[in-house]
């Protein structure tokens, strides 16, 4: 005859959070940690950085020439610093990092592109961070080919137009501008929740044993059950305080748009929450300290940023990592997070991650409840 | 039920281990209602694995019994309605204040006029001037009062105290204790354990543990005559010498000082006369046999249990 007292539950939701209004530091970092993560990953981290700066290395000039770098320029990747006038010149300035790139004009340039001899300009790249250059590379043979065109078009007609302002097109599907913010923001929900929840709800169960106030709490009738509701419940809430913030910052501070199913969301975040504090309970299960707890947690968090497709796009690990990547909540909540706010899915959309997320959740209770200790021992 | 109407708690056969260390093995031990039952025991001997046991908090590998009537194996959230545990470390909150604590303990036990009686321990025990502080400012002997006043909200009819004034100074160990003679004569049994003499010999009963197992126990006025303790005392002359002189003596158990008086003791009584007759023919000091006290037996007790604490009754 199992009968939980509300008024003990009560009791528990009460007193946690007393404690964890006393708790300044820690509800600090609650709030503080979300929107700080937000404003640097958001802001700080560009995987399409542009203005990056470049030399020019002139051994031949004309009007297509003038076409090509004024239309580098306008693309915004490309920031002219000036001039060198050799390639040891150039070199150099890749090296010390003055630049990123030297654009190189090489001899008989216009001549060639007149007789259709294909001329190449020479992109000297500083590879060594790729994915600073990587974008930039990959718009500049769209950014010379149209400047070409139209410099050649402009040539053979006896009243040159008005060179056309144009935009680099790089092409990627639901995020037409290439801006990180929109790709990153709706990932870092998961990374945050994730972080936050398993760690804090790991964190404040294992208090209880660690301060020995757990002894003095089974001494009293009270059931497992009001305890970890009353302790988790709190914790809940704060994961939907979170969200709220996460969902306003996305959509005033970076503009992601939520096209999708606010239900389809609800319930993917609900479910990744529980699976969260699951994944916190089972971290206390195992943890003797609160620092355990806290270094267990960490190391769950590497994977979660690493290889949920947070950081690094999942179809281009190897097998093994997609493997471990797949017993990650957040990879499925990521998926279910950029689904609805990009993509606009709906719940039959995120159904397979949502499956995902609960199969997870399973293994989870099932290795929580046989470590799960209702006595001392 | 019936049987065991006079004992708040009847165990026997008590086992408990962890991995395979045996903690607690084949312990027994029978509290009479509305005594104080003094739980004595170097550390790690297994009191408070015993005590977490009987309250239900562990569940023994082996073993019976009851505590108020209540199968310590099957009964354990009856036995917690009705029993009042006060842990060896302190167990409140500390980022609460006393009164939220108390409020807190109250709402665990689901008890009516909760406020009501939450003011009336606050008052019981002087807590009512630090009502609002936080528990985690307050010195040790505060901490002990308010946990006693928490593990007495719901009126248990069982106190069991482990190790309570471990750390506490001497004044508020004086208090707790008349705390816990009020308790007892209202009718409630405590079951305290101690490290501590003056703790001791305040109990109606004593048990005495020892790697897990039970090696004596009775009445506390008996325990002397149980492990069979004979002492002599000395006064007069230069007692310091004597003192040092006797620690030497292979015949003599123990010594200790009160004062200008010596307690010569020891368990094998012929051996120890035969120092007394030796030394009241030198006739330096006053030699008196006298009847083996609580404190004599006590040290004996703690002082065995560093060295050879396996052989029960002290048998040479």
């Amino acid at each position: 005859m199992i009968s939980l007292s509300f008024a003990r539950f009560s009791a528990v939701l009460i007193k946690e959070f007393v404690q964890m209004r006393r708790d300044r530091v820690t509800f600090a970092m609650m709030i503080g940690i979300p929107v700080m993560q937000l404003l640097l990953f958001g802001y700080a981290i560009n995987s399409d950085p542009k203005h990056l700066p470049t030399l020019v290395q002139m051994d031949d000039s004309g009007p297509i020439t003038r076409a090509v770098l004024a239309s580098m320029q306008t693309s915004d990747y490309f920031d002219f610093l000036g001039a060198v006038t050799g390639r040891e010149e150039g070199d150099r300035a890749l090296r010390d990092g003055t630049a990123n790139f030297v654009v190189v004009i090489p001899q008989n340039f216009e001549r060639d592109v007149l007789r259709g001899l294909s001329p190449d300009i020479l992109l000297a790249a500083d590879a060594s961070d790729p994915t600073a250059t990587s974008g930039a590379v990959a718009a500049l043979t769209g950014i010379v080919d149209a400047a070409v065109a139209q410099s050649l078009t402009g040539a053979r007609q006896p009243e040159p137009r008005p060179a056309a302002p144009f935009t680099v097109t790089v092409h990627r599907q639901f995020n037409p501008e290439s801006e990180t913010p929109i790709n990153i923001v709706p990932g870092l929900l998961g990374v945050i929740l994730s972080m936050t929840m398993v760690m804090i709800t790991a964190v404040a169960i294992v208090r209880e044993s660690e301060r020995g106030t757990m002894e003095a709490l089974l001494a009293t009738p009270v059931r497992p059950l009001e305890v970890m509701f009353g302790k988790i419940i709190p914790y809940i809430l704060v994961g939907y305080v979170q969200t709220a913030v996460f969902l306003l910052a996305a959509r005033f501070l970076f503009d992601v748009p939520f096209l999708g199913s606010p239900l389809a969301f609800f319930i993917g975040f609900n479910l990744f929450i529980a699976v969260n504090l699951m994944v916190g309970f089972l971290i206390s299960t195992v943890a003797r300290s609160q620092m355990q707890a806290m270094q267990i947690s960490f190391f769950t968090l590497l994977p979660t940023i690493l290889l949920s497709g947070f950081l690094f796009p999942f179809a281009g690990m190897p097998g093994w990592a997609q493997a471990i990547g797949s017993a990650i909540p957040a990879t499925h909540f990521l998926r279910i997070t950029r689904k609805v706010m990009l993509k606009g899915a709906g719940l039959a959309d995120i159904a397979s991650d949502m499956a995902a997320i609960g199969a997870i959740a399973a293994v989870v209770i099932v290795i929580s409840l046989s470590r799960y200790r209702q006595t001392l021992d | 039920m019936t049987d065991n109407a006079d004992l708040a708690i009847s165990v026997r056969g008590l086992t408990k281990r962890f991995g395979d260390k045996t903690v607690v093995d084949r312990f027994d031990m029978d509290v009479p209602r509305g005594s104080i039952y003094g739980f004595l025991g170097p550390n790690g001997s297994g009191k408070t694995t015993t005590i977490r046991m009987m309250c239900g908090l562990l569940v023994p590998d082996g073993g019976e019994g009851e505590c108020l009537g209540y199968d310590i194996l099957t009964q354990s959230r009856r036995i917690k309605e009705h029993v009042g545990y006060m842990t060896q470390r302190f167990s409140l909150y500390e980022d609460l204040t006393i009164r939220e604590n108390l409020d807190f303990m109250a709402r665990m036990f689901r008890l009516k006029d909760r406020t009501a009686r939450v003011d009336k321990a606050l008052d019981d025990l002087g807590l009512k001037d630090r009502a609002d502080q936080l528990a985690g400012t307050l010195s040790g002997g505060w901490k002990q009062r308010m946990s006693l006043a928490a593990c007495m909200l719901h009126e248990p009819r069982l106190l069991l105290l482990d190790e309570p004034t471990a750390g506490v100074d001497p004044k508020a160990r004086r208090d707790f204790w008349d705390e816990i003679r009020r308790l007892s004569a209202k009718g409630v049994t405590v079951l305290v354990s101690t490290h501590y003499m003056d703790e001791a010999v305040q109990c109606d009963f004593i048990a005495y543990i020892a790697y897990g197992r039970r090696l004596i126990s009775g009445p506390a006025g008996e325990i002397p005559n149980i492990i069979g303790l004979h002492t002599w005392q000395v006064e007069g002359g230069d007692i310091s010498a004597l003192e040092e002189e006797l620690r030497e003596d292979e015949r003599v158990g123990q010594v200790a000082r009160f004062g200008p008086v010596l307690h010569v003791s020891g368990t094998d009584q012929a051996a120890l006369d035969e120092v007394a007759h030796e030394h009241i023919k030198r006739g330096t000091h006053k030699w008196t046999a006298r009847e083996a006290g609580l404190e004599e037996a006590f040290i004996y007790l703690m002082a065995g249990a560093r060295d050879n604490f396996a052989v029960p009754g002290g048998a040479q």
